[in-house]
């Protein structure tokens, strides 16, 4: 398929690694941020074919991975309400909460529907006109704009029984927070490729500048991969640390304007809560006054039972990067994607769950 | 690419699309009505969004995700991508 097979390319794949031996001279500590690196990496066993010298973590960039346990709980009771339909994503079904999960919850009767798009929610509600249909919106910069044109499109025609949970998160102020905790000792950044498709490249100035991090967009071939590690181990030998694109086919520096413009209008900057990192200010979008018949959480009042954690999950640790999914206990032993006890192994692109598929042990 | 390519390719890309979160797949618009487009991928042709991106023409391709186009794919960065990879891996050869 065309702008995938010619990333794949097997021979310019190993000449390239090769590159990145003859410049790594020093242990560099690379983070992919994004869940859709981290599965793009395992898949094609990259880990394994760089250099000693050059390590990969994972980061939280896994909208599942970071819901909170108390946002999971609320969609579930939201779920439980009389003649109201759950449209999601099917990564969140079985991700649990505090005392169950979306998919439990459907077997306890609750109507909850798998969509693909939110167009696909608001066809529900088109055609449900006396029930409440509500989309969980979880998602970064990518799908912000997917569920602000939803929103948009529910005005222009009238639904007004659709609405949105609005749990949308941010991808560069996670990264300062995390660079701010200073349990990560960074030497370089692969950053988000689709985030960057909307924001561009610019927002993450701020990291090369205030923290002297390599930071390099890449795209989900194995070959955008290596590039990107390759522009990263270059800037960090020379020692001029810089945002720069590796997946120049599908990111300008200056992003989608179309989509910011939809993002701005629809929503607002709000703090949001990260699960193993906590509330964070500014790192989330909630919608806007102008819009608040379509927030679920102004439209609806649900009571929650008090918030639970896991016993011996280590999902939080493992979404800042501070340990490996096989530093857990749990791994492999108790928790599979099967019966997942944490969301890095619900999600397909969690980091537990990658490891759990690919990782050769 | 041929057969023999190490890399794990997905049954179908439109399925990787829907199981993760932030991918999205290049699909090639074959027609536009209004806000809409069918594009076209692996002989699989489905209605998306292209609100998100209006400068979309017919034979472009597209980034889709979740049923939205998020982008138009620029094809002369995508060759110059290409050409620095191929110069990267003869600076290997030379060394």
């Amino acid at each position: 398929m065309k702008f995938i097979d010619e990333y794949r390319d097997v021979e310019l794949s190993k000449k390239l690694v090769n590159r990145i031996k003859q410049l790594s001279t020093r242990p560099t500590r690379l983070m992919e941020f994004c869940g859709g690196h981290t599965v793009a990496i395992m898949r094609n066993g990259i880990r394994q074919l760089l250099p000693p010298t050059v390590e990969m973590l994972s980061g939280p960039g896994c909208p599942v991975c970071v819901t909170a346990n108390a946002d999971i709980d609320r969609a579930i009771a939201l779920a439980r309400l009389p003649d109201v339909i759950i449209t999601t994503f099917g990564d969140m079904m079985k991700v649990p909460g505090s005392y169950s999960s979306l998919q439990q919850a459907r077997a306890g009767e609750a109507d909850i529907r798998i969509v693909y798009s939110t167009q696909d929610a608001l066809q529900i509600a088109r055609d449900n006109p006396t029930q409440s249909v509500i989309f969980v919106g979880i998602g970064f910069e990518t799908t912000a704009p997917t569920i602000a044109a939803s929103i948009l499109q529910a005005e222009k025609e009238g639904i007004k029984n659709f609405c949105v949970l609005c749990l949308l998160k941010l991808c560069p102020p996670i990264m300062k927070a995390l660079l701010d905790l200073g349990e990560l000792k960074l030497d370089g950044i692969v950053c988000p490729g689709h985030v960057s498709t909307i924001i561009g490249s610019h927002p993450y100035e701020f990291i090369p500048r205030d923290y002297g991090i390599a930071c390099v967009v890449s795209g989900f071939e194995p070959l955008d991969i290596l590039l990107s590690v390759e522009m990263l181990v270059e800037q960090i030998e020379s020692g001029k640390p810089r945002v720069e694109i590796a997946y120049r086919r599908g990111v300008k520096p200056e992003g989608n304007k179309k989509a910011l413009e939809l993002m701005d209008s629809v929503f607002e900057v709000d703090s949001a809560d990260w699960r193993g990192i906590g509330v964070v200010p500014a790192s989330g979008l909630k919608i806007r006054k102008k819009y608040e018949r379509f927030d679920a959480e102004q439209a609806f009042s649900v009571t929650m039972e008090p918030v639970r954690e896991a016993k011996g999950c280590i999902c939080g640790d493992i979404l800042r990067g501070v340990k490996t999914p096989t530093d857990c206990k749990l791994f492999r032993k108790v928790c599979f994607p099967e019966h997942p006890v944490g969301p890095c192994m619900v999600s397909s692109e969690g980091a537990c769950a990658a490891y759990y598929q690919y990782e050769i042990v | 690419m041929t057969a023999a390519s190490p890399w794990v390719k997905p049954s179908s890309p439109i399925s990787v699309e829907r199981k993760t979160m932030c991918l999205a797949v290049p699909v090639k618009v074959v027609s536009i009505e209004g806000n809409e487009a069918d594009v076209e991928i692996g002989g699989v042709k489905r209605r998306v969004s292209i609100m998100l991106t209006p400068e979309a023409k017919v034979g472009d391709y597209v980034l889709l995700h979740t049923g939205y186009a998020i982008n138009v794919i620029d094809e002369a960065e995508a060759q110059e991508t290409l050409k620095i990879l191929e110069e990267m891996a003869s600076l290997d050869e030379i060394h």
